[in-house]
Parts: C-alpha cells; structure tokens; sequence
C-alpha cells in the first residue's frame, strides 16, 4: 500500500553566507503492506513528519521514489486525495469557522461522495465517535477531544484504503484517548484500512501496532514487531525505557 | 474548468452560510469597507472643490475612472483577493491542509472565509459609477465598451491577486510588499494618468499593464486624444493584455506551488 | 512595610522612582527590540509606503499645478508633505493595530495583565514607543528617502523647525497611542471590536491628513478637522516640518489631546480592571 524506496529529502536553511543543507531524511525505505498497522516512532525532528508530508504530496522528495496506493504522491497530489485519509493532531484540516456538519458536507462534495453512501457512513463514524452533541458547532468551538473526532471522520468519510494519523492523540484525555484507539483498532480490523501512525505515546503504539518503524536523524534506525523492539534493550522493562535508550543511542539498533 | 468554478461557488456557499449565522460582525465589516472606500471619493471631492479639472479631465470623468476602476478591483477582490493572504497561510500550516484535499488549492485558498463583507466595496464601486455614468452623456457608439472594460480590469486586477499569492512562496515574512502592486494598482487607476509621470505611465503601459484596466479604453469612451501620444488602437487591446496578464499570473502560481512542495518552506 | 528613618525614606523613594523611569526605559528597548525581529515586513511596509508616496504625490502635483499655491502651500510643500504623512504611518500605526494589547483583550488575557503591580497604560505606552522609535528608522526614513531622490524634498529651514519637528513627531506618536490604547481596550466592552477598528481607522485617516492635507477641507469640515486629536498625528507634525505653524500653538494642541486620551485611558484602564477582575470578565 505504502512504497518508499531510498528516499531523501533536503532542506537548504539560513541565508546567505550560513546557508547550509539538511537531510531531514535519507536514504529511507520501507513497505507497508494492506490492512497493516504501522507505528512511526522518533524523536523531534528526526523526520517523522517530513515523511508524512511526503506521503500525502505536500512535500516532493528530494531523491527516491515513493508510492502509495499505487499513485506517486507528489505528481498525482488530488488524485491521491481521494484515496488517503490524514490527520494532524496538532492541526486541523477542518474549515476553523464552520459548524462540523458542513465541514463534513463541504469534503462529500470535494471528494464526490455519493450522497446515501456519504448519509450512511457519516452515520456509522458518528454513532461510533459520538459526534452527534456538537454537530452544529464550529470547529474552532469544539474542545481538543471532539475536534479530533471530527478530524478522523472528515478523514474517513471518503473510505480511504490509507489512513495517515499524525499525532493523534496529542492533548487527549485518558478516556478520550483509548476511545480513539479502540476506534482506530476497529477501523483496521473492520474495514482492513492501512494505517500508518506517528505518536509520542507509546500507549498508542503498544495498543494498536503490530509493527513499529523507528526513524532517527532521518534515517530507519528499528523496523519490526514490538517484541522485537524490546528485545533491542533486554535489561530494560518497560517500553518507555527502551524507546528513550534507542532514543538517545545508547543500544545496537537491529535494524 | 468547469469543476474549478463548481468547487468554487460550492466552498463559497458554505462560507456564506456559516457566516450568516453570526451576521453582526459582518455587516459592520461590509460597512467599514464601504465607508473606508468612500474616503477615496471624498477626496476626490475636495480635489474638484479647488479645481475644475485634474490633468486635463472633469469630476464625472475622473469618478467615471474611478468607478471603473473600484468595480474591477472590487469584483477581484471579492473572487480573490484571499490569496494575498497565502503566506498567513503557510505560516498556520493551514495551506497544507488544502492540499491534503482533491481540489485546487488555488481556489480553495481564493475562497477560504468566503462572507458577504466582500460585497461592501463593490456596492461602494457601483454606487460611484451610476452617479458618473449618467453625467457623461455617452452616445451607444461608445458606451459599449464600458462593460468589456470592467471586465478586462476584472482579469487583471485578478492576475495581480495571484501573482501577489505567487510572490509569497518567495517572501513568506514579507507580504505587504505584494500590496503595493495590488492595492497600489487600484489607487494608481483611481485617477486620470495624465495625472502621472511620463516614464510611469509607459511602465503601467507596456511592463505591468495597469493602464488597460480602465485608462486606455476609458479614452475611447471618453473620445478623447491620448495625452502622451500613445498609438490609438491602444485603446483596444484590454482583452490581450488581460488574458496574456492571466496567463503569467496561472505560470507563476503554479512555479509557487512547485517550489513550496519542493523546498517545504 | 518598610520601616526607615526619614530621611533613608526620602532617598529610597528617590531611588524607587529612578527603578520606575529604568522600567519602563528597558520596555521601550524590548519593544525597540522585539520589532527588529520583524524586519523584513517592515521593509516591506517602507516600499509600500514609498508606491503609495508617489502615487499620491503625482495626485497632489497635478492640484497645485492647477491651483498653485493653494492652502498657503506651495508645490514642493505639497509634495514633502504627501511624503511625511507616509512616512507617519509605521510610527503612528494609521492604519491601526500595533498595540499587542487588542490581542490580549480578545483572547482574554488582559485579565492577568490588569492585575500586575505595574501600570498596563504606561507599560503599553514605553513599549509603543519603543515599536514607534524602531519603525521610524526602517519605515519612514526609506520612503522619504525615496520622496526626495524622485521630487526634491522640502527641509526645515531651521534649527529650532527640526526641534519642533522632532518633539511634534514624539508628541504625535503618544497622541496617536492614546487613541489606539482606547480603541484597544473598547474590546473589553464589545463582543466583536472589528467595527470599532473600521471605525477608528476611518477616523484617522480621513481626519489626520492622511487622505489629503487638511487645509483643503472645506469650511467647517476644515475646523472641525484641525481641531481633533487625529491631527496631532499627521497634519501638526507637517506642519512644524513645514514651518507652517505657530510653535508653541502647535506643540500646545498636542499636548493637550495627548494629557486627554492618556487621562481618558486611565480611566478606561481602571473600568476594565473592575469589569474584568471583579465581574470576571
């Protein structure tokens, strides 16, 4: 579903006399196969989200080749469009001043949702996400919690085969968070929706990940199964640990 | 094409719906538009309470150029005059949420918050030109151009919203300098510009073409000589110009877009 | 409380009010500081006020070419002052905004602004001249630059006309920030202050001179315009450049709207401590 083959991608930052390049990624693959789960870990900065926005065509690598869903994200931008599902936690891709229902309205008709299909989706994801209190309210209005219920709908709505979920449960409550991962649980095994997923919680990844992809200074430091990764740090318990020792490479990675 | 325009008058009657809701706002805002726009008369007012005429032209003519004018700019302004507002956009990351979606980014960033206080100046503009029009006393023979004129500035004023969108890929923190070709555009086709210097008037002419928003067809409606004795089928080449105008603007739009996929700024 | 021997008090108090003056010295510099940090959109603003300059310029030459030596000013007068007034516009703000103030009060933090030890108005106030001071430099020194390299400027002709000039611009900026600081805080009272910016920035720039010198308003618009604060901002100051002006009459009528709009903002200020620290909000 997902193809990245020896990607890279540089940044020329400062001006003038200290201009200077940064690889934000190099030399990056990997595979993700249908109906996968996939977590995709790293520190600030290590390239995590230059990834995403490769992946969605925001951003053009600088070298490599990328495929996903059987498109080249950055020459096929709107096309893909219609074929993924993102969402940025630390941002909305929601209309900031329109109440939830018109938001949801406005991407049926970007996106060429048939209207009784698009009734019966918005129904089910509503009834399974509980939007149905603050349908009517502008998003700016919603709390962080409902926002990013409305932000993995508007992300569903269209039934993408891939699901890219930047951060999704930054700033969430403990009882908002295991809803959204119990939803996303279900969405993967239901409707066998790829999902690639970047967190910081490591909750996240030890509910609902199968397979975990480590990405530092740009490049893929661990990709495996999350039995695997403790294995990388045998003395330590819990994942945290492990994931902080890989973090600051004080372990053989076994990449 | 016609998918464009549907996305576009589909994402704008969204936002005038959800702008309804809270009316107040934005009605006060219609009338600040209209009222700051009006200052623009009332000046021109004061200039003709000392003069009769301004660079060689009366006060029905000069509100006649400024009516067209604010029309073509205002209608502009109303369809896109968001995008010189793209590098807020870039800077809220709210332009990449645009192309997460299946539709042009270029409408949706022209229609984004999309309300009725876009129509103040335009009110203003057709207010202005319906007192001049009549003053003029145009014979048919001529008065047929006013339309294809207005809509020519349409175009341009248009192109030089989305070159002003194209430029902020380049000069993220440095918006306002795409003001001073649109907005600085409209103040210069306010007035007659005879009212300007020489050199001015040829840059306006022959680099960025100001002049056939309203001056050049506006001496064919006027029927009058060209003060600087520019060729007289100048007069008729506002529809040329605007669309070759368009098409720079369409090339640069899409360059911005390259380069902000490519460099990630 | 403090127990000392009188005269220790005295000093003390000497001392306290030297802190105060270096306080608010220090904010001006942070403002002076905080703006270089937008340096690039200030030069934009300078060239965006040096097109505008011109094209405006063009406007008032071709009037005093018909009506030479209208309002007591002659051609270059006319020019130099269409430059001044943009290059009043980064100091003064005349198109509004430049208070971080307006921010505060719509998000709401004002409240904790309004309960510190200092004074909100005169924090604002050093800050204000801070921005102004570091905007003068990039904003209106460029475009009159460019207004006199293209047009040929009038100077002062004298000694005490750049004084004058000077204490004008500075009284002028803390005219133009009394207004602004009232307009700023009116939100605290407003559901949306959208309105009351259109309407503040409507004021000011038809009544400040900015949209034409004032002397050419005709009869009573011309009095009631030269009689309002806006025109401490831009036609007073011109005018003291221009040599046009009775001194101390100019710098008087500035003075007395400045005293005005900063008493007023007191005012303002403590009513919306009250509403906001008591009513909460």
């Amino acid at each position: 579903m997902i193809e990245v083959q020896e990607v890279g991608r540089s940044f020329t930052v400062g001006r003038r006399r200290d201009r200077r390049t940064v690889h934000a990624v190099r030399d990056l693959s990997f595979t993700v196969g249908a109906g996968e789960f996939v977590g995709y870990l790293g520190p600030n900065g290590a390239g995590k989200s230059t990834t995403i926005k490769m992946l969605t065509g925001i951003l053009a690598p600088t070298t490599g080749r990328i495929e996903v869903a059987g498109l080249d994200p950055s020459r096929r931008r709107t096309a893909l469009a219609r074929r993924i599902g993102v969402v940025f936690g630390q941002r909305t891709t929601l209309w900031w001043d329109l109440p939830l229902r018109d938001s949801f309205e406005l991407i049926r008709h970007l996106y060429k949702v048939d209207r009784v299909v698009f009734r019966e989706r918005l129904e089910e994801l509503s009834s399974l996400l509980g939007l149905g209190d603050f349908m009517a309210t502008p998003v700016r209005q919603l709390s962080l919690g409902q926002r990013m219920r409305g932000d993995v709908t508007a992300a569903l709505l269209h039934d993408p085969a891939v699901l890219v979920l930047d951060e999704p449960t930054i700033g969430l409550d403990v009882v908002s968070k295991a809803a959204m991962r119990e939803f996303l649980s279900r969405r993967n095994a239901e409707h066998g929706t790829t999902v690639l997923l970047t967190t910081h919680d490591l909750g996240d990844i030890e509910r609902l990940c199968r397979r975990v992809m480590l990405i530092d200074h740009g490049h893929l430091a661990f990709d495996g199964t999350l039995d695997d990764l403790r294995a990388t740090v045998p003395e330590e318990k819990s994942i945290e640990d492990v994931v902080a020792r890989l973090y600051t490479g004080q372990a053989t990675t076994g990449a | 094409m016609a998918d464009t325009v549907r996305t576009y008058l589909l994402l704008a009657w969204t936002w005038l719906r959800a702008s309804a809701q809270y009316p107040g706002p934005l009605i006060t805002m219609a009338v600040g538009a209209f009222a700051i726009n009006m200052l623009d008369v009332v000046a021109i007012w004061v200039i003709f309470e000392h003069t009769p005429s301004l660079a060689g032209f009366g006060l029905a003519e000069v509100m006649f150029l400024y009516g067209t004018s604010s029309l073509s700019f205002a209608v502009s302004d109303m369809l896109f005059g968001n995008l010189d507002r793209l590098s807020q956009h870039i800077r809220t990351g709210s332009f990449d949420a645009m192309l997460i979606r299946p539709a042009s980014a270029f409408v949706q960033m022209a229609v984004d918050r999309f309300s009725v206080h876009r129509f103040g100046r335009i009110t203003q503009a057709v207010i202005v030109l319906a007192i001049a029009l009549p003053r003029l006393d145009l014979p048919w023979s001529r008065a047929w151009a006013v339309p294809p004129m207005i809509l020519c500035g349409i175009v341009i004023f248009s192109s030089l919203f989305a070159l002003a969108g194209a430029a902020q890929f380049l000069l993220t923190d440095a918006p306002e300098v795409a003001n001073a070709f649109t907005y600085g555009g409209s103040t210069l086709t306010q007035y007659p510009l005879s009212v300007y210097g020489r050199d001015l008037v040829r840059g306006v002419t022959f680099v960025v073409p100001l002049a056939f928003v309203n001056w050049q067809p506006a001496l064919f409606v006027l029927d009058r000589p060209d003060p600087l004795g520019l060729p007289y089928w100048l007069r008729f080449v506002s529809p040329l110009a605007a669309l070759t105008l368009a098409a720079v603007a369409a090339l640069a739009w899409r360059a911005g877009v390259r380069r902000y996929r490519s460099t990630g700024s | 409380m403090i127990t000392t021997r009188g005269d220790d008090r005295g000093s003390f108090r000497r001392r306290f009010r030297g802190g105060l003056i270096l306080l608010y010295l220090r904010i001006a510099w942070y403002g002076f500081r905080r703006h270089s940090a937008y340096r690039s959109a200030a030069f934009a603003g300078a060239f965006t006020n040096a097109v505008f300059g011109i094209l405006r310029a063009y406007v008032l030459i071709a009037l005093w070419n018909a009506r030479p030596g209208l309002a007591g000013y002659d051609l270059a007068d006319a020019v130099t002052f269409c430059f001044l007034s943009q290059a009043f516009i980064g100091p003064m703000q005349l198109f509004g905004g430049g208070l971080e103030l307006s921010g505060r009060v719509r998000s709401g933090d004002v409240a904790v602004d309004l309960v510190r030890p200092a004074s909100l108005q005169l924090w604002s106030l050093a800050d204000d001249v801070g921005r102004a001071a570091y905007l003068f430099l990039l904003r209106s020194l460029p475009p009159t630059a460019v207004g006199a390299a293209l047009f040929g400027l009038v100077l002062p002709s004298g000694p005490a006309a750049w004084l004058s000039f000077t204490a004008g611009l500075a009284l002028g900026v803390v005219v133009s920030f009394g207004w602004r600081y009232l307009v700023a805080l009116s939100a605290c009272w407003f559901m949306d202050d959208r309105g009351m910016q259109s309407l503040s920035l409507i004021l000011t720039l038809f009544f400040s001179g900015m949209v034409l010198p004032l002397n050419l308003f005709p009869g009573w618009l011309g009095d009631l315009a030269r009689a309002l604060p806006w025109s401490a901002m831009v036609q007073v100051p011109a005018d003291l450049y221009l040599g046009k002006r009775d001194i101390l009459d100019a710098l008087g009528f500035q003075a007395a709207w400045a005293v005005a709009l900063l008493a007023l903002g007191a005012l303002a200020t403590s009513a919306a401590r009250r509403k906001v620290v008591i009513q909460g909000g």
